[in-house]
């Protein structure tokens, strides 16, 4: 089981806070892998907050390519923020690892916000198959003010090896994941946080259902549905498709992957709709052992659990600066200084949502709608 | 070539017994003679005869034998092939000292010879074919073990439910925002499709007058207890045959599927009630198919058309009831399938969900793709090569037909491969449960892309104690001599059946599968939907079929 710990705040902070929390979970992960994923950005890249930021892992043939293509299709370099790599035994290091703030083709500059959108997830895509076959390039994410780091290893080993104790790199919102390696072999795709378009969540379970998930997923029409190096990476896709693409308020993405009994349904005010969405959307509840941590584009931060509570979350905080965490001891670590008794364990119908900046947090309760 | 004449012919006309498919053991030593076995007999395979017998005795000390003759009374089978024992075993039931049961002969030649008069062999039952099924093979492998902990079929709640109705894409929902709240927008005018939500398992068409009143009421009786007691939605489907006109009428007619086929037979009285009804139907299954006879319609004969049968048919009595092979009016799946769907939705005022059912055949993804562009088709139910029937002829169900595992996969991923595996529910019939693991080869469709599956054959033998088998044993539905009552209209045969009984049956079958349903999805880490195409969690040990069916080969 994956552990998770994910900050938001209204304050820039450092990802060695995630890190640590991380640390005192370590019994859950087993070295195969951290993920960072960096949203809001301060530091460096602050100043660059407009501009679709590039995060992945070249080797030095892959740069060249990446290089060619980006250049080809318009992207022009604004910023390059690349770790200070420091020998760590036990992590294999790779040729490149950056983070590059592009600015759009001259074309692009005045399209809508969706066609932009659709440029970077098509850009990234065709990246990564340009890259996949020899694992020449790897791209995680190309969004404004959104960084991701993945590599295999321990997560402290694994920040003294990018520096991060000592890079200035900030954010408002740091998820990371300490990966316990199960169903697939170790590989970086496989790693959360998963990330699409603004969206982006990471799972502690086993997802059963995975693959009528990821046939109706693929079977969308959209181009950004692909991958499932991990059975995880449909919950971030699913949220995506509730959200960005059928346009529903984000608790309807606990309705979806979670729907409730007809008896219950029947106790909501929104129930007819509720019941076309329950038929519609069937293929995409999700089954097995799962508590999802996500950020949506506005910055919200949410958590919910599979329809059971099969696995353990805790959300809790000060006004803000709140942590969402597979557990508590992480939550301590990231967040002494609180009020315990306000401590948030959601259970099977609680959909825990932490408004942009940190600013409140609300429990939405499935039952009640 | 002269005719021999004054030579014995030594009875070279007659067949001997080793031709025949099953051979009575007869025990002279246990037989007191009582004639019950010969008088039950539903085909008069064995009669009581005289013989006289040698009988050699000595007596005394010293060897003198002496010859005596003596006349007695035996059973014998008779070698006529119009009059060959099935098999049933009718006989050695009622015998009170078991001295007489049918015995299978694997070297019989009853092929070579069951076309009298250049009429060919027509049986009731289902595919002579008793070698282990595609969906025995299969197997559940996906077990949750340690990284995902598995459910207790016991403790954790189960949602075993599927759904039965077209179902619109989500991108096509007609939903709007109020108040932060999702609402169906009544002003967009979008049809809503009807949509039932009923347990997986359905029970298939077997009409009244294919079954004796008791078992048609018996199973009528078991679904009604299984919805309204054990809340169990179970949905059963009519047959072709209309259906008793106080049912129509009823309450009770939410849980049954009115069929139509070919023939119409029962809807001049369906018609009829349908402005006193007080619920609508599950849904109507419009028959274009059936998987043990493809290319032939209906066929109830003319010993079984009592009056019952007959009036509620709207038919004279003792005439062959022959549904034509399709139905008249068809011209083209675009305009005269979509029709009828259209009217027969029309009339209950597009309430009801109307779906087709055809047999398995290789173009049964042409006909699921039309389907797919009509927004009225709630489904697509095929039956497959191992359905049973009560009449056809024995060279349809043993030779024509597909089966149904790779036909439901691959309609399935046709649907996939469209984005609309989710909209048309696939309905998988045709030897489900062949060999009595109903649970097993349920979810086995269902992992491999069906959204319900239909029994018949099966639940009818679990039912009613059916002596049918892939042996061609008994397998005289058509006659209208089934020994238990149950595809008989004979009042003398079919009192023998309790309907009572055939109710706590049933109820029995469903709870049981309902449990073994938990039991195999449980450990799969499957609970909160019905695990539709969820194909890695199957194996088989089988190269060639996991290749042809997209799913794990497992030795």
């Amino acid at each position: 089981m994956c552990r998770l710990a994910a900050i938001t705040s209204d304050k820039y902070f450092s990802p060695m806070e995630n890190i640590l929390a991380l640390e005192t979970m370590k019994e859950g992960h087993d070295g195969s892998g951290l993920g960072l994923t960096l949203k809001d950005l301060g530091g460096e890249f602050e100043e660059f907050k407009g501009f679709p930021i590039m995060s992945g892992i070249c080797s030095k043939e892959g740069i060249g390519v990446l290089d060619e293509f980006m250049d080809k299709h318009g992207f022009k370099i604004k910023h390059v923020w690349t770790p200070k790599i420091k020998k760590v035994k036990g992590v294999i290091s790779r040729d490149y690892y950056f983070a590059r703030a592009y600015d759009y083709p001259e074309h692009y500059k005045n399209k809508s916000i969706q066609e932009k959108e659709d440029i970077l997830m098509n850009t990234r895509l065709a990246l990564r198959k340009l890259g996949e076959p020899d694992e020449s390039i790897f791209v995680f994410s190309f969004y404004p003010d959104v960084i991701t780091i993945k590599e295999v290893g321990d997560p402290l080993q694994l920040a003294e090896f990018f520096s991060l104790d000592k890079d200035g790199i900030r954010a408002k919102i740091v998820f990371a994941q300490g990966r316990q390696n199960t169903n697939y072999a170790i590989y970086l795709y496989a790693c959360h946080p998963f990330f699409i378009q603004g969206y982006c969540s990471m799972t502690n379970g086993e997802n059963t259902a995975f693959v009528p998930i990821k046939e109706f997923l693929m079977s969308r029409g959209f181009p950004g549905y692909i991958g499932y190096n991990s059975d995880s990476e449909v919950f971030t896709h699913i949220l995506h498709y509730s959200v960005s693409r059928l346009n529903f308020p984000l608790h309807y993405y606990k309705d979806v992957i979670t729907p409730l009994k007809p008896t219950e349904i029947e106790q909501r005010k929104d129930k007819e709709a509720l019941n076309l969405m329950k038929q519609s959307l069937r293929p995409l509840c999700i089954d097995g052992p799962n508590m999802i941590i996500g950020f949506t584009p506005d910055g919200a931060c949410f958590m919910v659990h599979d329809s059971k509570k099969l696995r353990p979350g805790v959300v809790g905080g000060i006004k803000g600066k709140y942590a969402l965490m597979s557990e508590e001891c992480g939550l301590d670590r990231a967040i002494p200084k609180r009020d315990k008794d306000k401590d948030i364990f959601p259970m099977k119908y609680d959909m825990v949502v932490i408004a942009p900046q940190a600013k409140e947090i609300k429990v939405w309760n499935q039952l009640q709608g | 070539m002269e005719p021999a004449s004054g030579i014995m012919l030594d009875h070279n006309h007659r067949l001997s017994l080793r031709e025949f498919p099953y051979i009575i053991r007869w025990r002279d030593d246990r037989c007191k003679r009582c004639g019950k076995c010969t008088a039950v007999c539903p085909v008069k395979a064995i009669e009581p005869t005289v013989k006289v017998q040698r009988i050699i005795q000595s007596e005394g000390t010293v060897p003198s034998p002496t010859a005596s003759r003596k006349i007695t009374h035996i059973v014998e089978q008779v070698t006529d092939m119009e009059r060959h024992c099935t098999g049933c075993g009718t006989c050695t039931l009622v015998c009170p000292n078991e001295a007489i049961e049918p015995e299978y002969n694997p070297q019989h030649k009853f092929y070579h010879y069951k076309n009298k008069g250049g009429e060919p062999l027509k049986r009731g039952g289902r595919r002579n074919d008793p070698s282990v099924s595609t969906l025995d093979k299969l197997k559940f492998t996906r077990i949750s073990m340690l990284t995902d902990p598995a459910l207790d079929a016991g403790r954790h709640e189960f949602r075993i439910r599927t759904l039965l109705g077209r179902i619109l894409p989500p991108e096509e929902l007609p939903l709007k925002m109020e108040d932060g709240k999702l609402v169906v927008d009544k002003s967009s005018g979008k049809f809503i499709p009807p949509v039932r939500e009923i347990f997986p398992i359905m029970i298939g068409s077997m009409s009244i007058g294919a079954l004796s009143p008791p078992a048609w009421e018996g199973f009528a009786m078991g679904v009604a207890y299984l919805n309204e007691v054990e809340g169990i939605p179970v949905v059963m489907a009519s047959g072709e045959g209309g259906m008793s006109p106080r049912l129509l009428r009823s309450k009770y007619l939410k849980y049954f599927i009115l069929q139509i086929a070919s023939g119409y037979f029962g809807w001049d009285e369906i018609i009829h009630a349908l402005p006193h009804m007080v619920e609508d139907p599950a849904a109507i299954e419009i028959k274009y198919g059936q998987g043990a006879k493809p290319g032939d319609g209906g066929l109830l004969m003319a010993q079984k058309v009592l009056k019952l049968i007959a009036s509620i048919r709207g038919v004279p009595q003792f005439v062959d009831l022959a549904s034509p092979p399709t139905h008249q009016t068809k011209y083209s799946i675009e305009e005269a399938v979509a029709k009828m769907i259209q009217s027969m939705s029309m009339a209950w005022g597009f309430r009801v969900p109307v779906y087709p059912k055809i047999s398995g055949t290789k173009t049964a993804r042409a006909v699921l793709n039309n389907l797919a562009r009509n927004p009225y088709a709630a489904a697509l139910s095929i039956d497959g090569e191992d359905g049973g029937t009560g009449a056809a002829y024995n060279v349809s169900m043993d030779k024509m037909g597909h089966p149904i595992a790779s036909n439901i996969r691959d309609c399935y991923l046709d649907l996939v491969r469209q984005g609309k595996q989710s909209e048309l529910p696939l309905i998988a019939a045709g030897g489900v449960a062949k060999k009595g693991n109903l649970a097993a080869n349920a979810a086995a469709l269902i992992m491999l892309g069906a959204s319900a599956v239909s029994i018949g054959k099966y639940i009818m033998q679990a039912a009613t104690d059916c002596f049918g088998d892939e042996y061609n044993r008994c397998n005289l539905c058509n006659t209208g001599k089934c020994p238990r009552g149950i595809t008989t209209q004979d009042p003398k045969l079919y009192r023998r059946l309790d309907p009572d009984r055939v109710a706590e049956r049933v109820v029995e079958t469903f709870k049981a599968a309902d449990v073994e349903l938990k039991k195999i999805f449980a450990p799969m880490g499957r609970s909160t939907e019905l695990p539709i195409g969820m194909s890695d969690g199957l194996s088989i040990e089988d190269e060639a079929m996991a290749k042809r069916l997209e799913i794990n080969y497992a030795c």
